[in-house]
Formats: structure tokens, C-alpha cells, sequence
């Protein structure tokens, strides 16, 4: 009886624990309310609306922000993500292998690009023609932006396959070897398409993160027909002298990554709720 | 006459724990041969190393009279004349009953998928689950499930069973219909090796029942025998603690 919790605590005269925690909210209202009420007051509206959401450079961005800048940042990301994803899936197969060195030269490369800033992979690539004579990434400019992306999101995508593979259940490839069917086979059938399933939501993520990779194309030195979102942006922001356009592709980016953003909780919580 | 399966000498370590202390043993063709024993007795080790899902450390296991430890024989080819069924079912979840039969079928036996598919249908029929082809494993109950993996096993036309404690994972109203269907195919003749702790199933079908403790045979021979007046002091331990559990 002694441990019953009290509502009231006769002769002290301290608050009660619910008293306490009405007092601490109505302060963390206070601190908002004067901070708001500072950034009102001290910023410069008229400025602020000028560099960045002017009304009539955001207009000169159009048609081109979406028929060149958004279209050509979503061929690098899609190139990226196919290139990712294939030779991830390989990664991942060889990084579980029985054959040792295949373990190893998985390993090395994964370890490698996560471990490197993505932006070095890029600059990297520009030198590629010097480091290799007479040779050319095929496809010129979409070439090595998909490049680089898929060489970074292949070792992120390994992992997330790897992670995939081993959760699928060693009953199934036993039900699966003892039907007759060969290694290759049980993993073809039974092992690989479930674990595709299984890593559906965490590679929605890592599309995303392609997404908001593929503006350090920026870095490859394009311009004309090939530029996207980012350096889109940036090139109008230096010719208006107006930070605008970087907004407006900033805005661009959001309205495909939280769509996806959401769309990668839904189908984990879907994944959740079958299980 | 060919054992339908015979082993000889069997030793299995798992790292420095012998698990099977040398099995010799004998299934003939169309006998049910039921192994009891306690958990850990090697039991369902032994099951596996017939179709070669734990490779022997020692000794020979023969299937219709080839010996499958051989290193040149083609294991693929062997096991699919070896049914096998899982205490977990071990369905595929991402196929429906269906295709959880027929896919075999087609990707090993090279089946057409018309003809996979009525023997998927006659299969299925045949344990009693036809009205479920099209559900999702997910989608039925765990009785259901075991019936559509002998399906699976049978539509490979396998020239013997081995059953790894095929009712287990089962609550206990559905053990019935799983044990009906296993009674049924015995009754036609199938050679089947069941691991089990049911101990009436094995009393009433069993050709044999095979006791194991720690690794070896205790006690082998017809079930009037070795459930009904067992001869070893094990063999009467065990069949006490399972058929007197609160005592």
C-alpha cells in the first residue's frame, strides 16, 4: 500500500509532479514566443524576400528548371541507382561467398567508397582521361556522373543486400537444396527474390540519398543541356547576383525526396505489419 | 533385395561434439521407419545426413543401393528422389501453395507448366488443401502449411519420405490432419523415415520404431516391441517421461 502513487502529498508544500510539468511547459511556450517574436522584429524582411524568394528570377528559372535541370538530375540518379544496384547486388553475393579471395575484393571495395567523401570519387572521376589514356567513360558527361554515382551507392547497396541475404532463413535454402535444386539455383529462386523484398524500404532511402548525391555533378564541370537541380540553380544565382534559384531548386528536390521519404516509412510499416 | 536406404558406420561431429557415435541402420522399400529419442540424441541428425543436408564426418550412407557419400555422385539428382519435410515447413513465403509446388517441378524436373500444374492441383488435392492454391503461405494455418510442403515433397514423385518432426511446430488440434495424410501415404506404400514424438502414430504405422540416445541406436524393432516391452533401461526411461509427462 505504501508504494500507491499519491495524488496529493499532505504537509509538503512543494508542487505536485503535475503542477511541476504545467510550469516547465508554459515556460518552453515563453522561450518560442520571444524568439519568434525576435526573428520578426530584427530580420530584414524586404532583404530577405529580395536574395531569396524574388518573384520574377524564380520565373526566369522555368521551363528549364523541370525540362532540363529536374529531368537531367533524375537520369543521373536512375543511371546511378541501376548501376548501384546491380553491381551491389554482386557485391553483396561475393562479399557472402565461399571463396575467399571473392570475400576479400568486396570487402576492400566496400570499405573503400563508404569510407571516401563521395565529392572525392567525382573529382576523381574528371581525371580519369589523364590517369587512363584514350580512355572515355562511355556516354560523355551522363556517363561519369552515373559513374560516380553508382561507384558510391554500389558499396552502400551491397551492405543493404548483404543485411537482405542473411535474413532470409537457412530453412529456405535447405527446403529449396533438398527439392534437388543446385546452389545457383536455391539463391536465383527462393533466396534472392526475398531478400529483394525484404531491402525495399532501406533502398527507397538510398535512392533518395542518390537523389541529393547527384548534385555534386556540379563538381564534373558540366554546363548547357547537361546540368541538374544544383548546379541549375547555382549557375542563375551567379547571372541574377540572387540567391533565389538555389531556393527554387532547393524546393524542387523537396518535392520528390519527401514523397519518397514517406513512401519508404510506408512500405517498412507494411513489411511490419505481415510479419 | 536393395535397402531403400542404408547406413553404415555414421559419425557426425559438430566441432569437437560427436553427435551420431556410429548408426547402422536399415530402411527397406515400402517399410515406415519412426526414430524417437530425447532432444539432443542425434535424431534429427541422422535424418539429415540421408539427403545429405549434414554431411557425415564418418561412414556411408547408401540410397536404392548408391552410395551418396561417394564424392563424384551428383547430389542434386539424389535428392530429388528424397522427399523431405521440415518441422518449420520452411514454404516459400514469397509463392503461393501453388507454386510452392510446382516451382520445383518446372526448375528441376524441367516440367511443362501445364503439366506442373495439374500435378501441383492433384497433390494438393490429395493432403487436402486443393481449396488453397492461390493463399500465400502466411495466409494458412500451420497444419495447412505442413500439408501443402508434403505436396510439395510427393509432386516430385520421390522414391522415399524422410520426415523431420513433421508435427512440432503444429498446435496440437492440427497434428490430426497432418498425421492423417502421413497415415494415408504409408498405407500406399510410400518408404518413409519419420523423426516424431508421437508416439501412437508411431505405435499404429510404424513398420519399425528406432529408439536413439546420445548419439547411438538403443533399441530397434517392431513397435509392439520397442514402444510396447522395451528391453533397454533407456528405452523405458524415455518412453515413461513421454507418456507419463506429469509424474
Amino acid at each position: 500500500m505504501a508504494d500507491q502513487p499519491k495524488t496529493a502529498e499532505p504537509g509538503r508544500t512543494g508542487l505536485s509532479p503535475r503542477k511541476k510539468q504545467q510550469v516547465s511547459r508554459g515556460i518552453q511556450y515563453v522561450v518560442l514566443a520571444a524568439a519568434l517574436v525576435a526573428v520578426v522584429l530584427y530580420a530584414d524582411w524586404a532583404s530577405l524576400a529580395q536574395n531569396f524568394a524574388k518573384i520574377d528570377v524564380a520565373r526566369a528559372a522555368l521551363p528549364e528548371l523541370f525540362t532540363i535541370a529536374l529531368r537531367n538530375t533524375i537520369i543521373y540518379t536512375i543511371g546511378g541507382f541501376v548501376f548501384a544496384f546491380v553491381v551491389g547486388l554482386l557485391l553483396a553475393l561475393m562479399r557472402l561467398s565461399q571463396v575467399r579471395p571473392y570475400r576479400w575484393i568486396a570487402i576492400l571495395y566496400i570499405e573503400i567508397f563508404r569510407g571516401l567523401p563521395a565529392l572525392l570519387i567525382f573529382l576523381l572521376i574528371v581525371f580519369l582521361p589523364l590517369a587512363l589514356p584514350g580512355f572515355e567513360v562511355p556516354f560523355g558527361t551522363y556517363g561519369q556522373g552515373i559513374l560516380g554515382l553508382g561507384l558510391v551507392g554500389a558499396a552502400y547497396q551491397a551492405e543493404i543486400f548483404r543485411a537482405g541475404l542473411q535474413a532470409v532463413p537457412k530453412g529456405q535454402t535447405e527446403a529449396a537444396r533438398s527439392l534437388g535444386m543446385s546452389a545457383t539455383r536455391a539463391q536465383v529462386t527462393v533466396v534472392i527474390p526475398q531478400a529483394i523484398r525484404m531491402v525495399i524500404p532501406p533502398t527507397t532511402n538510398q535512392f533518395v540519398a542518390l537523389l541529393k548525391d547527384s548534385s555534386l555533378v556540379l563538381f564534373l564541370g558540366v554546363s548547357g543541356e547537361y546540368v541538374e537541380l544544383a548546379k541549375f540553380g547555382n549557375d542563375l544565382a551567379s547571372q541574377y547576383a540572387n540567391a533565389t534559384p538555389i531556393m527554387v531548386a532547393g524546393v524542387t528536390y523537396l518535392i520528390v525526396t519527401i514523397p519518397l521519404g514517406y513512401l519508404a516509412s510506408r512500405l517498412e510499416g507494411r513489411k511490419g505489419r505481415k510479419r | 533385395m536393395t535397402h531403400a536406404i542404408e547406413l553404415r558406420d555414421l559419425h557426425k561431429y559438430f566441432g569437437r561434439n560427436e553427435v551420431l557415435k556410429g548408426i547402422d541402420m536399415t530402411v527397406d522399400p515400402g517399410q515406415v521407419v519412426c526414430v524417437i529419442g530425447p532432444s539432443g540424441s542425434g535424431k534429427s541428425t541422422l535424418l539429415r545426413c540421408v539427403n545429405l543436408l549434414e554431411t557425415p564426418t564418418r561412414g556411408q550412407v547408401f540410397v536404392e543401393g548408391v552410395e551418396v557419400t561417394h564424392p563424384d555422385v551428383d547430389i542434386d539428382a539424389v535428392r530429388r528422389r528424397i522427399g523431405m519435410v521440415f518441422q518449420q515447413f520452411n514454404l516459400f513465403p514469397h509463392m503461393t501453395a501453388l507454386q510452392n509446388v510446382m516451382i520445383a517441378q518446372q526448375r528441376v524436373l524441367k516440367r511443362g507448366k501445364k503439366e506442373a500444374e495439374v500435378v501441383a492441383r492433384d497433390n494438393l488435392d490429395k493432403v487436402g488443401v486443393g481449396a488453397k492454391c492461390d493463399a500465400l503461405p502466411g495466409q494458412l494455418s500451420g497444419g495447412q502449411q505442413q500439408r501443402v510442403a508434403i505436396a510439395r515433397a510427393l509432386a516430385m514423385n520421390p522414391s522415399l519420405m524422410l520426415f523431420d518432426e513433421p508435427t512440432s511446430a503444429l498446435d496440437p488440434e492440427l497434428v490430426g490432419d497432418v498425421l492423417t495424410v502421413m497415415r494415408k501415404l504409408a498405407e500406399e506404400g510410400m518408404t518413409m523415415l519419420v523423426v516424431t514424438h508421437e508416439m501412437g502414430f508411431a505405435r499404429q504405422v510404424a513398420d519399425r520404431v528406432v529408439f536413439m540416445d546420445g548419439g547411438v541406436i538403443v533399441e530397434d524393432g517392431v513397435p509392439a516391441q520397442v514402444i510396447g516391452d522395451p528391453q533397454q533401461e533407456r528405452t523405458r526411461a524415455f518412453l515413461h517421461r513421454v507418456l507419463h509427462p506429469e509424474e
